[in-house]
């Protein structure tokens, strides 16, 4: 086993688990994330993400395994990591009664910068907040408000962000802003591990992880998670595709068929079984098959699928 | 299916939709109620703990007060005269000293609400017929505590004395008792309950500012991202109680302000001591606050557990009712209460003119209750999530 040199790594974690109440959140993750990089993590709701990224960054006390991030021990050494570390909550977790300039200043001032109101001016500037800041954060729309949080975090100048499903309920001109400003952040040699349920934001990550009823199931480039689901997957146009994904659902060889606007995926992992299955459909005229790469979204929905059976 | 269901209902309503609505709201309301387990012993406890409190603890014609005697002379007169006085059961012998300056200074500092004098020559002087005066000091600035005591001096003492002593009948009785209200001559009760009052506001306010600080980060989710920022226990409770004490000190100054001006409140003794013990009061009460604040789980418990706080302050501080005429366990808890020490040293300054010798019991006890108040809330700050 070849270790990588610890200034390579900026997440480095094997054997999580976490429990509450019983139930168990998170089973015997493993992961390792290397510097500089975007690292998408990618599951359903409640499938222990957050739960994941707070065990990250000290804010949970793992039951089991260890690891270690920014080459700080994550339970020994959880003040060193609070004050590398910049966490972007998944609700608004600001002050809604202090404007925005105010919140920046408190932030500044905790993380003891030498000039917090120099500070503040100039993140207000960075996020093009001029004329608001001394707006309250809780009048802020919610793309502005995920702005100042993610200004709020990378104020410190941490060397790893943590963001846990920072874009839930913006509008797509401010979630690509935002994206934007993610890849600058990591041009700028930031280590960001960001949670989401977007593809399109999975697909704008440099890596992904993904992550169902607390297991780890994959996790690589997005070229890679796709090439091995080892997913066939078909798209047929035309005809009443409502009724032929009723019907083909549970057939031999088909794992998955979801329905795509006006096209629908059918999608299997065993190629031949699921060709012996459609070719009768394949005979129908009035649908239109066609043979297709499967997307991000088909070996995920395909991955949700199977977990559900196997851990549920 | 949902869409044909929803018209139907909507097409000819079930009848009683008003009460079945009330209901469900009900149900619901019930259902939270029993979840939220502390505010559900609050219910239970509040009214106990008060019925408690009024039936068994409080006593507004206190006896066995605590009374010192100066013993200018030994003789059996003297020793027949105290033993009537404790016969009439509001007098209870604690100390007895042989110099005016101690019998001054326990009842300045308040160890004593009564001193009985014995002057030099007193048998002598019965004896001849002299009519000699036996003097009984009360500390008056409680007029509820002294006023049963001075009232049943006279009649009872000369009861009690014509059996012990064997000097004639009334109506010529051989000494004459000289009884003197100190500090609040008048007995206006205005003079002690304004310092009094100054420590209840302070306690109710005070409590409350922190008492809802942590569970209102929690509730407004901002305690997530506090925790995930390098901050410690101690540098969030020291940000969130130094502010209030600023506020403490405003109000202080305005009720005594308000008691001085309209009133007319004497302050007898040093307004600096009086200013630096209120601020101490008012952290100690701002640590407790913050204290309950890492307990409860929401801001309604948070105002429950002050109120569970506040209750037994007002009862058994010795601010309404004399403190002396509590049974011993409602002293202990009393003792435990930092309004009582702060009471008796608002009372003691301003009415008494005592210096910080003559508090410094309760000085240091409001120090020893901050100082627990704030070891318990440090180490129940939660760091995590967990």
């Amino acid at each position: 086993m070849v270790y990588a040199t610890a200034s390579d790594i900026a997440i480095e974690v094997s054997g999580l688990s976490k429990s509450f109440n019983g139930h168990e959140v998170v089973h015997d993750l493993s992961m390792q994330v290397k510097r500089g990089m975007i690292y998408g993590f990618l599951g359903p709701n409640g499938s222990g993400k957050t739960t994941t990224i707070r065990m990250l960054c000290g804010l949970l006390t793992p039951d089991s395994g260890e690891g270690t991030c920014l080459g700080y021990d994550i339970r020994r050494d959880a003040d060193k990591i609070k004050r590398r570390v910049g966490y972007m909550t998944q609700r608004f977790s600001l002050y809604q009664d202090l404007s925005v300039r105010e919140n920046l200043e408190f932030v500044a001032r905790l993380y003891g910068l030498r000039d917090a109101p120099a500070a503040a001016r100039t993140m207000i500037k960075r996020l093009g907040l001029n004329g608001r800041e001394e707006q309250l954060a809780g009048e802020l729309s919610g793309g502005w408000k995920q702005r100042l949080a993610l200004g709020a975090c990378t104020l410190p100048n941490p060397q790893l962000l943590l963001l846990d499903e920072p874009t839930a309920g913006v509008d797509p001109k401010a979630r690509r802003e935002f994206w934007n400003e993610i890849h600058s952040l990591a041009a700028e040699g930031l280590t960001v591990l960001v949670s989401t349920h977007y593809m399109d934001e999975a697909e704008r990550c440099h890596e992904i992880a993904y992550i169902a009823y607390g297991h780890l199931l994959v996790r690589g480039t997005v070229d890679e998670v796709i090439a091995n689901s080892a997913l066939t997957t078909y798209t047929v146009t035309g005809g009443d595709l409502n009724g032929l994904s009723a019907e083909l659902a549970g057939k031999p060889g088909i794992d998955m068929a979801a329905p795509f606007g006006t096209s629908l995926h059918v999608s299997g992992r065993d190629k031949a079984a699921l060709e012996a299955t459609i070719a009768p459909y394949r005979a129908r005229s009035d649908l239109h098959w066609q043979h297709s790469e499967p997307s991000l979204e088909d070996v995920f929905i395909e991955l949700m699928g199977r977990s559900r059976d196997n851990f549920q | 299916m949902s869409m044909t269901a929803s018209s139907a209902t909507s097409e000819r309503e079930r009848p009683f939709g008003f009460w079945r609505r009330s209901y469900a709201m009900l149900v619901k309301e019930f259902i939270q109620l029993r979840r939220d387990r502390v505010s559900f012993a609050m219910i239970v406890m509040i009214p106990v703990m008060q019925l408690l409190l009024f039936g068994y603890a409080i006593n507004t014609t206190p006896r066995h007060l605590p009374t010192a005697v100066l013993m200018q002379e030994d003789s059996d007169v003297a020793r027949s005269i105290l033993k009537a006085l404790e016969n009439t059961s509001y007098f209870r012998f604690t100390q007895e000293v042989h110099d005016v300056e101690t019998f001054d200074n326990l009842l300045k500092s308040g160890k004593v609400l009564f001193g009985v004098e014995i002057p030099r020559g007193f048998e002598r002087g019965v004896r001849r017929g002299d009519r000699p005066a036996l003097l009984v000091a009360a500390d008056a600035t409680d007029p509820v505590a002294a006023g049963a005591a001075l009232s049943a001096l006279g009649p009872i003492v000369q009861t009690a004395l014509a059996h012990d002593l064997f000097i004639g009948n009334p109506p010529d009785p051989p000494f004459e008792i000289r009884a003197h209200a100190r500090y609040n001559p008048a007995a206006s009760s205005r003079l002690n309950i304004v310092p009094g009052l100054v420590g209840t506001i302070l306690t109710m306010t005070m409590l409350i500012f922190t008492a809802l600080s942590v569970t209102r980060e929690i509730e407004r989710g901002t305690m997530e991202s506090l925790l995930s920022m390098p901050i410690t226990p101690v540098e969030v409770m020291i940000g969130k109680i130094l502010p209030y004490v600023l506020v403490g000190f405003i109000q202080a100054t305005l009720i005594i302000g308000i008691g001085v001006l309209l009133f007319g409140v004497p302050i007898d003794g040093s307004l600096t001591l009086l200013a630096l013990l209120s601020t101490l009061f008012i952290t100690t009460n701002l640590a407790i606050g913050y204290t309950f604040s890492t307990i409860v789980q929401n801001q309604l418990q948070a105002m429950q557990m002050s109120m569970m706080f506040f209750l037994p302050s007002i009862l058994l501080s010795g601010f309404m009712f004399p403190f002396a005429g509590m049974p011993v366990w409602a002293q202990y808890v009393g003792e435990c209460l930092p309004l009582t020490h702060y009471v008796r040293i608002v009372r003691a300054i301003m009415l008494k003119g005592a210096t910080l010798q003559n508090v410094q019991y309760d000085s240091l006890a409001l120090l020893a209750l901050m100082l627990v108040a704030m070891v318990i809330a440090v180490t129940r700050f939660r760091r995590t999530l967990d």
